[in-house]
């Protein structure tokens, strides 16, 4: 079993999100330490990409921060060895096609294993496309994480019987970014997926209360948040740290 | 590997939320492409709307002028709203239409696809929205205001560059948070499967007149075809049924900017690489580390980072040739055209007339050109103006 599949057998997981480099490396490497301490179970690492197509305006612009101070594939990967001294913690990159392909897709995957990753995510890779990238990281012993959403319909069950990690479950329409209500009958997708396969489901987009990320966990193996982690960030830049723990510490005392 | 490839470029590298709707647009495509009532629709609004077929004009100063061989232009600037655009709208909107659904999005760089999409959204009882660079929206002011006469509602984009790839992705981002009753009009032969193929399809009507015209003009087939290329749906429909034609010459021609050596350009098969944005894999305009590159060219139409995936398999296969024009080439042969022929281009067009004024001066006589004037120029008049150093209030 993976170490991410195994994150989930603790209990309901709680995954946040942040963008590598913003506001700066440092700052990213303390928020992994400080987040695994407030209780996540696996870490997601952004690497920016300067056109994000499945991003809300928040993680858009933080994006922007980490680029225009200068972060790179190459640093991120410095970064995670960094991180890997100290910390077992499942981590999984998520970024876009593009920042992979135009690396290689075999040496972005070798230097991703190398260096302590254990999953990577592409919101712009769907099932039809996914061949190309998830062969080499099955190669490379890291998890493909694949999504599903609330247009996926009878798509879901074709995904999740080849899913690895963990079942990306887009809660709603539209790009990431805070939402005030979830629509979408989360707890039938997830049905969908346990009907053919044992695979953890996740749930992201649109999640920052405590309130929704409990009603979500209820009806799913863990909850994903982005977007009001990296809220925080943008706020308050380099002082970010002890707020995102505590924020995440209240996210996951809610789920427990 | 997914449908829709182009050798090994195309694909449909987009967020799983949009794929029940590609699919669904290829499988009502299908359907309706040999429809014959659908296609009776559509001929009939080609011919009676948006003025088709298009002249096929023998540039006889022109001609006369560069002493080689034979010039004509093939009139898309006459088209209702005055360029190529309307041929794939006409398409879109009415298989949109058929698919029940009742409101269109669409980017637009320089105006004239959100116009083209406003139009026809206006004639079939459309809702529409078009996004725009907001850079974009002063460059063409004109185009902004026709497209809200039109009944559209026009959404300024102010992420990244605040130009037409940004547009692009502010209209993808949109279909993402409204599917049911809505369909992407992308204006190029770009984007997932099956945009590119769809795209091509409605604007082939282009070589396919340009064959018969020729025929009928000539009685033999033109020796070079020239278009510009941005995304490349002129470019592709001039082509498109030349392309078995082995002994004509298809000419791309990029918007070099202020030059391929500077920073200032979009002239992607130039400057580019292999990659995968906005749901395709072809070349594009990018760094080391694959972060898509801000690119410039004065032409708002052209100003892209990337190139549709039919043009990436030509250009691997040398079927097709790409060259890039610089602003200032392509202003000279904005003014040439208008002084010799008595027709203002589109600066995107000119681009092509640009590269003509090069190599038709050295072909023999008895050579023919095709050069597709893909829309008319009224719109860049106060820009390239301004180019000239005259303030012109538009």
């Amino acid at each position: 079993m993976s170490n991410i599949k195994e994150a989930f057998e603790k209990g309901k997981a709680f995954i946040p999100f942040i963008t590598c480099g913003d506001p700066s490396l440092d700052v990213t490497e303390q928020l992994v330490y400080a987040m695994e301490k407030s209780g996540a179970d696996v870490i997601e690492l952004g690497i920016p990409f300067s056109d994000p197509t499945a991003e809300g305006p928040v993680i858009q612009e933080a994006n922007i921060r980490a680029l225009s101070g200068g972060v790179t594939t190459d640093k991120i990967f410095d970064m995670v060895v960094k991180i890997r001294k100290n910390t077992k913690i499942p981590m999984v990159f998520m970024t876009y096609a593009n920042v992979v392909f135009s690396y290689g897709i075999d040496r972005f995957m070798k230097k991703a294993k190398e260096v302590g990753m254990n999953g990577l995510i592409l919101p712009d890779v769907p099932f039809e496309e996914k061949e190309e990238f998830a062969t080499v990281a099955r190669n490379y012993d890291l998890d493909f994480i694949s999504l599903i959403a609330p247009t996926s319909h009878e798509r879901i069950k074709t995904i999740a019987k080849d899913a690895e990690g963990f079942v990306y479950c887009v809660s709603s329409l539209g790009v990431t970014g805070v939402r005030s209500e979830i629509t979408t009958d989360i707890g039938a997708m997830v049905s969908l997926v346990k009907e053919v396969s044992d695979i953890p489901a996740a749930v992201g987009f649109g999640i920052s209360t405590p309130e929704q990320a409990r009603n979500m966990a209820e009806k799913s193996d863990g909850v994903i948040v982005g977007s009001a982690i990296v809220k925080l960030c943008a706020q308050y830049g380099k002082d970010c740290v002890p707020y995102v723990a505590d924020y995440v510490a209240s996210m996951k005392n809610a789920i427990r | 590997m997914s449908n829709g490839r182009f050798g090994i470029h195309g694909g449909q590298y987009i967020p799983e939320t949009l794929m029940n709707a590609v699919i669904e647009l290829e499988e009502a495509y299908n359907h309706y492409k040999n429809d014959p009532e659908f296609n009776k629709e559509l001929t009939d609004l080609y011919n009676n709307y948006a003025n088709r077929p298009s002249r096929l004009y023998y540039a006889k100063h022109m001609t006369e002028d560069l002493g080689g061989a034979k010039v004509y232009l093939k009139r898309e600037d006459l088209n209702h709203t005055g360029a190529h655009k309307i041929n794939n709208c006409l398409g879109q909107v009415l298989l949109a239409k058929k698919m029940g659904k009742t409101r269109v999005i669409a980017e637009t760089g320089a105006g004239q696809h959100g116009v083209a999409t406003a139009t026809v959204a206006a004639l079939m009882g459309m809702e529409c929205e078009v996004f725009m660079g907001e850079e974009d929206t002063r460059r063409q002011a004109l185009n902004v205001y026709r497209m809200k006469l039109l009944g559209a509602k026009v959404h300024p984009v102010t992420s990244g560059t605040a130009t037409l790839k940004d547009a692009v992705s502010e209209t993808m981002r949109e279909w993402t948070n409204r599917i049911d009753d809505t369909h992407y009009v992308l204006g190029s032969v770009m984007g997932p499967h099956p945009f590119p193929t769809i795209v091509r399809d409605y604007q082939a009507i282009i070589s396919r007149e340009i064959k018969q015209q020729m025929m009928e003009a000539e009685g033999r087939l033109p020796d070079a075809v020239l278009a510009c290329v941005g995304g490349g749906s002129n470019a592709i429909g001039s082509f498109y049924h030349f392309i078995e034609d082995e002994n004509v010459r298809l000419i791309g021609c990029e918007a070099a900017g202020r030059g391929v050596n500077t920073k200032d350009t979009a002239a992607t098969i130039a400057t580019g690489k292999i990659g995968i944005f906005h749901g395709m894999k072809s070349y594009f305009c990018q760094d080391e580390y694959g972060q898509i590159a801000p690119v410039y060219s004065i032409s708002a139409g052209l100003d892209y980072p990337g190139i549709g995936p039919e043009h990436a398999m030509l250009y691997d296969s040398g079927r097709a040739e790409y060259v890039s024009i610089t602003d200032d080439e392509a202003v000279n042969a904005f003014e040439y055209l208008s002084k010799t022929e008595g027709i203002i281009p589109a600066i995107e067009s000119s681009h092509a007339i640009a590269h003509a004024l090069k190599i038709v001066p050295k072909m023999e006589k008895d050579k023919i050109v095709v050069i597709t004037v893909s829309g008319r120029g009224d719109k860049d008049v106060a820009a390239i103006a301004r180019y000239r150093g005259e303030n012109i209030n538009e």
